[in-house]
């Protein structure tokens, strides 16, 4: 299927700053994708291009075949909700709603009967007559999501559109706007910087950091097999590990880390090891162990923290700090000297900083 | 729950609106005085001085100029400050800080000076007719007002809100029109207001600029009391404040109006 949405190499700036680099990305029709990155990192910018508002100093943009590098944005028919919602103060709901409508030139009594409409799906048909300053947060949002939808346009932005709301309202309204976009069977890009809200609509996720895509795929491949170390850090993998490899034998590869440590590792389990390389893990992922053996990474125990099933470790390497789980059946004290386990099913290999 | 106020604060607050208040009962009082000179508490009670504003031809003719001048100069600065103070405030982060500022500057300029100046370079230089020169200048002279006032407004308002009528297919003028207007209106009504007072009351650049056959009100009450001690100028004031509060209740109805059957 050809992309609904497609960005190819485009970049952005403000004044003279950079704010994207050369970002690509492809929306496939009716999917759900979001754009999760840490504040500053320029998920709005990237919307702001899409809309038209601020130019693409390069690259081109094209939805649904037509190219929109080049359009007004009042032309490019794309629904936006915004962080702030963005609601007219001086319009009614109903008016509100209605806005979209009026400027496609729809007769008065289809408009109101189509507000009225999309008023009732989103639980705001007794609203209609309030004005924006009389609503709460939550029916605000609402009021934003139906002005969007309204004119089923054929892509749907949200920047931010839950971060106002109280927990247990953002975790209904998520779920409220994926059945909206899932039975209209829209094309939406989302705007998070919440791990699991992104994780939990998104059709596919592309993780942002200083205007790039770091990695773009589904939750699934990204909580499993990041690509890199950026990505990697951000869905858990909290230890970062660089090792080289000493000796090949079949699938079992020996790996020698900083101060000579050996680590056996399994290509059946972990994929293709390079020669130089970082082995992720999470805390679960790195199991710690007191007896005497001559494998795994050696390290002296510095914080325990208690979790309920397990305890965390706070641990002392020439790899650096770490974080490793133990037993609780076994609780170790600060000082002593230890080895840490590698889950191989739990942990993935990354390209070594220096060759990245 | 509602506090009840001091006593001593009661006092003050009088004491403020006697203090403010004191002048226009002084003069609306004066005007109705039957004495064929200025006087206050008035002696008898006549309107015959009001009639009297009617009997002179140049009383008349100043008020009608004054009118025109306020009305048109206001409109003009409007026409020009709504632009510059959205301007102002919408780019404001790509902007340097000192262009708002330069809006501001000419209200530090003294208005003989404003006055003085225009008489040189717009009268004397241009050779601009009289009617035309003091257009000119009161044009400028509440141009800054007009901005700094609709920059106020403009200033809490969430530019986001253009952007979301753009998004539902608003060309960007009519995103203006609709979104934006209505939602600094009472910046706006202000704006006129003040600037509409600040002509009609303005003698210091009007005493330059007007010339044989053609003077504004207040140069023409000078004037007057320059030679006369009657109440007509009394008369003349209540009338002119009369006049400008109908202006401003018809601005305030209008303009709300309009906007809000846009
Ligand atoms: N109008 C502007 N002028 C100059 N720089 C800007 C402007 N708007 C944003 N920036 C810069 O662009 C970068 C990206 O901003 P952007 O708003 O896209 O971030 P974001 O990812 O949406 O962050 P957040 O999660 O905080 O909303 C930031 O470094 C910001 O400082
Ligand atoms: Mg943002």
């Amino acid at each position: 299927m050809a992309p609904a949405l497609s960005l190819s190499h485009v970049s952005a700036h403000y004044g003279a700053t950079r704010i994207l680099d050369d970002l690509s990305l492809r929306v496939d029709g009716g999917e759900l994708v979001s754009l999760l990155g840490a504040s500053g990192c320029g998920k709005t910018t990237t919307l702001r291009v899409i809309a038209g508002f601020l130019p693409a100093t390069t690259g081109t943009i094209t939805l649904g075949g037509t190219d929109l590098t080049r359009l007004p944005a009042h032309r490019r028919n794309i629904g936006i909700v915004f962080q702030n919602y963005a609601l007219f103060p001086h319009l009614t709901v109903r008016d509100n709603v209605a806005f979209g409508l009026k400027q496609r030139g729809m007769a008065a009594a289809t408009r109101a009967r189509e507000a009225a409409e999309i008023l009732k799906i989103v639980g705001l048909a007794d609203f209609s007559d309030r004005f924006p300053a009389a609503l709460s947060g939550g029916q605000r949002q609402r009021v934003a999501l139906a002005r969007a939808l309204v004119v089923r346009p054929p892509l749907l932005m949200f920047d931010e559109p839950l971060s106002n709301l109280d927990a247990k309202l953002r975790i209904d309204m998520r779920v409220e706007i994926r059945q909206l976009q899932q039975s209209n069977g829209t094309t939406a890009v989302f705007v998070t910087h919440d791990q699991e809200e992104a994780f939990s609509i998104s059709d596919r996720v592309a993780i942002m950091d200083s205007g790039r895509i770091h990695q773009f795929d589904t939750p699934e491949t990204l909580y499993q097999r990041p690509a890199d170390s950026f990505v990697a850090r951000f869905v858990g993998f909290v230890n970062l590990v660089s090792l080289q490899v000493s000796q090949r034998n079949g699938a079992i590869v020996t790996t020698q880390g900083p101060g000579g440590y050996r680590l056996l590792l399994d290509q059946d389990r972990l994929g293709p090891i390079p020669d130089r390389f970082m082995l992720a893990a999470r805390p679960d992922g790195l199991r710690i162990s007191d007896a005497d053996i001559d494998e795994g990474i050696p390290a002296t125990v510095g914080i325990r923290t208690y979790l309920g099933r397990t305890y965390h470790y706070q641990v002392e390497t020439a790899s650096g700090p770490l974080t490793a789980t133990g037993s609780l059946s076994d609780p170790l004290g600060a000082g002593r000297h230890v080895r840490l386990i590698p889950d191989l099913d739990q942990c993935c290999i990354l390209p070594d900083k220096e060759s990245t | 729950m509602i506090r009840r106020l001091s006593p001593p604060l009661i006092g003050f607050a009088v004491l403020v609106y006697i203090f403010l208040m004191g002048p226009l009962i002084i003069v609306i009082g004066a005007s109705l005085s039957d004495t064929t000179f200025l006087t206050f508490p008035p002696q008898g009670l006549s309107l015959r001085w009001f009639d009297r504003i009617f009997e002179m031809a140049a009383f008349r003719r100043t008020m009608v100029t004054s009118f025109q001048v306020a009305m048109l100069a206001t409109c003009f600065a409007l026409l020009v400050g709504i632009p510059a103070a959205y301007a102002l405030n919408r780019y404001r982060i790509q902007l340097p800080g000192w262009l708002s500022t330069l809006f501001v500057l000419p209200v530090l300029v003294p208005e003989i000076v404003l006055g003085f100046s225009l008489l040189r370079s717009v009268q004397v230089g241009a050779g601009l007719p009289v009617f035309s020169a003091l257009l000119i200048g009161h044009t400028l002279l509440v141009l800054p007002y007009c901005v700094r006032v609709i920059s106020a407004s403009l200033s809490s308002f969430d530019f986001s809100i253009e952007e979301a009528a753009i998004s539902l297919g608003a060309p960007p003028w009519q995103a203006f029109f609709v979104v934006v207007l209505p939602n600094i209106r009472s910046g706006v009504i202000a704006a006129f207001i003040l600037a509409f007072i600040t002509s009609i009351n303005d003698v210091s650049v009007a005493l330059f600029l007007t010339g044989p056959g053609i003077s504004t009100l207040p140069i023409q009450i000078l004037a007057h009391v320059e030679q006369f001690f009657d109440p007509v100028v009394a008369s003349v004031s209540v009338l002119l404040m009369v006049l400008t509060v109908a202006v401003m209740a018809i601005v305030e109805r209008t303009l709300g109006l309009t906007f809000l059957t846009r």
